[in-house]
């Protein structure tokens, strides 16, 4: 059965808010978890489901989908709510999040739920396997693409850097990686902590087509992936997102990193979700 | 009994790297075995995967000084149904990017082979930063890695063929300098299984890697002072052959263990954990004691950490000594 995409922006639209409550609930559930960058990775979560990748979500190892790899599984509990939207398992599970049994960990692992390409958690392992899946792929001459997201705190580790020079260098143009480059990072700001800016130049001084995009734009990152096909190169795309999107207490505030709402956060979060609904409802396009 | 193996050793034997007997099993699996790939940290000469480089230029890759990079691309590969197998020295891998072996390979249950060259301090001159001491206990507690020490070359050919029948990671480690060659293409190898080299009653001798020809240079010398040795050839030291091992406990009372690598963490502690659980005797450490390795010719050095059969003698003394 083939996966149906969403090709309506407003679908979409709706897709990355019922994906931003979904997992407020399942965090609120584990009661520990990540809040801040699975919410500013909602709007990508639902374009990557549910339109950009070839997939089949009841066949997991269908053999011409596209990989899908996490690098920064700290926010995993966006990626289980898009799964479970798209079909890979019932959406009661993501109730078991982090929880004894469960196969929704607290990082994600390649060998208990399967859609999940890799093990991740530990910060630039899958931007390696990423490229090592673009590089197989290529000499089987298959024409599925790999897709890897990564963070910006995830930049201070030197694996990256090391994983990028080599997909540039084999020019792997069935690879296209993404930044959440939403500024925190568990201590504080991440130009506080490490700096990583002019983050597009450095980029582009690795001889890496490097785009530079609103990650919370949904339209802005499809036409950047279109773009990144076309161009015929290992592409760079950095989503520049706001951490806690879609809830104003939670945005831009490291302090959300690494932590989940409590009852009442979660109502008052909930709240302001709904009426952002209502809203995207009423748009007119 | 003991498993045959070369005939007069005890005279004279011909040298040759463990190294070689994996570049030249790896260049006879490139042919049989076309999801068989290599990649390498720019030491493609000294760990000898050059010569699969060479005939097989499309299933090689050079990563650059980058080992953490290596481990997580052969993993990514081997996600894809590629056997990577990822060559540097033991000390840069797996002694810089453990990490991605536990979780990319490991954890993961990716098919990744590792190549850990220039183990021990017989890597000589460049060294203690090169002369990997640890890595068989940084190896060994990873759920789903087998451990393998070959004894020589013909050995470390044969246990490129047995590892690519496992479907999880193997740990090869090998060594630089010239190693005395003791088995035949004959001699059993299997993975998991010790072999008794030389028969023996009073004391048991498990050794691995090159230490296995010291340890039957040592049971012939003991023979001439009345002292039955065993020996044997412990190459696998994960999973460990228990059954071997408590046989040896049983029928000798005593072990003497031997390996070029830090006496914690390694195939002595291995044998310690089976014996101490199952059939407690007295055992006797042939290992680097706890220190760094220097600069040295091989030779040298293995006289200096006392890894000779001499040693190996001295230690199969003392635990008769101990034994009820």
């Amino acid at each position: 059965m083939t996966f149906q995409k969403l090709t309506d922006l407003r679908q979409l639209k709706l897709m990355a808010n019922t994906i931003r409550q979904d997992t407020l609930r399942s965090l609120l559930e584990a009661k520990s978890g990540h809040s801040a960058g699975p919410l500013g990775l909602a709007d990508f979560f639902s374009a990557m489901y549910f339109n950009i990748l070839n997939h089949e979500p009841k066949n997991p190892k269908w053999e011409f989908r596209d990989r899908f790899v996490l690098s920064c599984g700290h926010v995993c509990p966006v990626q289980y709510t898009a799964m479970a939207n798209a079909g890979y398992f019932p959406k009661e599970e993501l109730m078991t999040l982090r929880k004894l049994g469960t196969r929704l960990h607290g990082h994600p692992h390649n060998g208990s739920l399967p859609g999940i390409e890799n093990s991740s958690g530990p910060l630039g392992q899958g931007t390696s396997q990423a490229v090592g899946k673009a590089l197989a792929a290529r000499m089987e001459g298959k024409k599925h693409y790999i897709y890897c997201l990564t963070s910006d705190g995830e930049h201070n580790e030197g694996q990256p850097w090391e994983a990028w020079m080599f997909a540039a260098k084999y020019k792997l143009s069935n690879l296209i990686a993404f930044i959440d480059r939403n500024y925190i990072q568990i201590d504080g700001n991440t130009e506080n902590i490490m700096p990583l800016d002019p983050l597009d130049e450095k980029y582009r001084a690795f001889n890496i087509n490097t785009i530079s995009v609103d990650g919370n734009d949904i339209s802005a990152i499809l036409n950047a992936v279109d773009s990144a096909k076309k161009s015929g190169k290992f592409s760079m795309i950095i989503l520049n997102t706001i951490p806690g999107k879609g809830v104003s207490f939670m945005e831009k505030k490291y302090e959300w990193h690494g932590k989940p709402p409590n009852d009442a956060e979660y109502d008052l979060a909930i709240k302001e979700l709904l009426s952002e609904r209502q809203r995207i409802e009423n748009e007119t396009f | 009994m003991a498993v045959k193996i070369l005939e007069n050793i005890y005279e004279k034997v011909d040298k040759v790297p463990t190294r070689d007997g994996l570049g030249k099993g790896l260049l006879e699996l490139g042919a049989t075995h076309p999801e068989v790939v290599v990649l390498c940290c720019d030491l493609t000469e000294s760990t000898r995967v050059q010569w699969f480089a060479e005939k097989y230029p499309d299933r090689y890759f050079e990563v650059g000084v980058a080992e953490q990079n290596m481990a997580g691309i052969a993993a990514g590969m081997a996600s894809e149904g590629k056997v990577p197998f990822i060559a540097s020295y033991a000390v840069f891998s797996p002694g810089r990017n453990w990490d991605q072996i536990r979780v990319s390979l490991c954890y993961s249950e990716n098919d990744v082979k590792i190549i850990g060259a220039h183990a021990g301090v017989s890597v000589g001159p460049d060294g203690a930063t090169h002369q990997a001491l640890e890595d068989i206990a940084i190896m060994r507690c990873l759920p789903n890695m087998t451990v393998l020490s070959p004894c020589d070359w013909i050995e470390a050919k044969k246990s490129t063929f047995h590892a690519i029948d496992n479907k999880l990671p193997v740990y090869f480690r090998l060594t630089r300098d010239k190693v005395p060659v003791i088995t035949t293409e004959d001699t059993p190898f299997k993975i998991g299984r010790a072999e008794v080299f030389r028969d023996g009653s009073d004391v048991t001798l498990v050794a691995s890697g090159q230490l296995v020809y010291e340890a039957l240079i040592a049971a012939n010398e003991l023979k001439k002072e009345g002292i039955s040795a065993r020996v044997i050839n412990n190459h696998t030291i994960k999973p460990i052959d228990k059954t071997t091992l408590i046989n040896a406990a049983k029928e000798t009372g005593a072990i003497v263990t031997a390996e070029e690598h830090q006496v914690m963490g390694g195939l002595g502690s291995a044998v310690a954990e089976v014996l101490s659980e199952h059939y407690p005797v007295p055992i006797k450490y042939v290992a680097v004691m706890d220190r760094f390795g220097e600069s040295g010719t091989p030779d040298e050095l293995m006289v200096k950490f006392g890894l000779k059969s001499k040693n190996i003698m001295e230690k199969a003394r003392e635990v008769l000594k101990m034994k009820r």
